[in-house]
């Protein structure tokens, strides 16, 4: 973000979303792998967080507002949804969870 | 016989010896001039020098260098003395090692130019016996380094934990607590325990938490800052959260937090401003004509 000379509110909502992915990929995944990607033509920043983790059983109801298996405010997920410009999230249960997300520069 | 001939050179060789270990040491820039003085660092290397001879003189009898024997007790205490002298003041693990292992090519030549040529399979077991040697040592310092550093790093963490959440006393009943860097959990907790004891200790009615140095707020930020805003109100004290930049208010409402019915304000002046009003208390500056 900082080689594309991004924006602060830019880079603080990525940095922002990142965390709570991370952090879910890391409490709920018990660690995960993660690869970022600059892509400079289209000023887009990729990144790609995969756990092996449990997975997540019903989508819709992870994503909402409020919900939360562990002890925390229930808007991590839904909230880096809202953060991110794209965001793409892919769960089976009992094999894992990835998240494809990326912020505009 | 090989310990001996190392022993007889070490003994007779002292001056010269110490000399070349000191000079191959200014050559390859290990003598840090700007970190510790010449005569420090002779009587150091002397310190040294005669730990390791009076170990080599103690192995005479069973004419073997085993680095793990009790007589190199002197020679471990004067290189952990010497290593935390050196740590302390910056020299690197790489430079300590290399200090070390600075003493062989000077002996090596001695041996060479004092054991008789015919004799060569005592040469080499010496130079064996002593290479072996000197690489166990310099790995010891290595150790030694490394444990240095770690008891440093811990320390600067402590330290780091408690500089890192000071509780200020501002005015009459009213404290701030300003968070620079990240709030991970630990640290939230320790923040939350030092507030509500200084709530106590200073009699505060008003707690400021100023965020203006905090980089992200994500859930778990707010989670935390909420969870110790609600600990001060169950105090009986109010809590006003400052600091909230243009760019985390925006970041807070996407994710949906939402921060209730505590008090919020952009900057530390502003949540002052609020906190005198509340206790109606008047501050009147005086601007002298």
């Amino acid at each position: 973000m900082d080689a594309l000379e991004a924006k602060v509110i830019r880079k603080t909502r990525l940095v922002t979303a990142v965390s709570e992915i991370f952090r879910n990929g890391l409490i709920y995944g018990g660690g995960a792998v993660v690869i970022i990607h600059c892509d400079e033509d289209d000023r887009m920043v990729w990144i790609d967080c995969r756990d092996t983790g449990p997975g997540i059983v019903d989508m819709e109801l992870a994503l909402s507002d409020g919900y939360t298996s562990g002890g925390g405010l229930g808007r991590g997920l839904g909230g880096a949804k809202r953060l991110s410009d794209e965001f793409e999230i892919v769960s089976e249960p009992g094999v894992g969870t990835q998240v494809r997300l990326a912020g505009r520069a | 016989m090989p310990v001996r001939h190392i022993h007889v050179i070490l003994d007779n060789e002292r001056a010269s010896l110490l000399r070349a270990w000191g000079s191959t040491q200014a050559e390859e820039g290990l003598i840090r001039k700007d970190l510790f003085s010449e005569r420090e660092a002779r009587s150091q290397i002397e310190m040294l020098y005669d730990a390791l001879t009076k170990g080599v003189s103690a192995s005479i009898e069973s004419d073997a260098l085993d680095p793990e024997a009790d007589c190199w007790d002197d020679l471990r205490a004067a290189l952990a003395e010497v290593t935390r002298e050196r740590t302390k003041r910056g020299v690197s693990t790489g430079e300590m090692a290399a200090f070390v292992l600075a003493l062989k090519y000077p002996l090596f030549e001695r041996l060479g130019a004092t054991v008789d040529d015919t004799n060569g399979g005592v040469l080499i077991e010496a130079i064996n016996q002593f290479t072996r040697l000197i690489d166990a040592v310099s790995l010891y310092t290595t150790e030694l380094c490394i444990s240095e550093r770690d008891k440093t790093i811990k320390r600067q963490q402590d330290e780091m934990m408690e500089l890192a959440s000071p509780v200020v006393e501002l005015w009459d009943r009213i404290i701030a607590v300003p968070l620079v860097g990240t709030l991970d959990s630990m640290r939230a907790q320790e923040v939350m325990e030092n507030t509500l004891s200084a709530i106590v200790d200073k009699k505060a009615d008003i707690v400021i938490i100023d965020i203006t140095g905090v980089v992200t707020v994500d859930t778990q930020v707010a989670q935390h800052l909420i969870r110790t805003a609600a600990a001060v109100r169950l105090m009986g004290g109010e809590a006003i959260i400052s600091g909230i930049s243009p760019r985390i208010a925006q970041t807070m409402v996407q994710l949906g937090v939402d921060t209730g019915e505590i008090r919020t304000r952009s900057s530390l002046r502003m949540a002052l401003a609020d906190a005198f009003r509340t206790l109606e208390t008047d501050v009147v500056i005086r601007t002298a004509k």
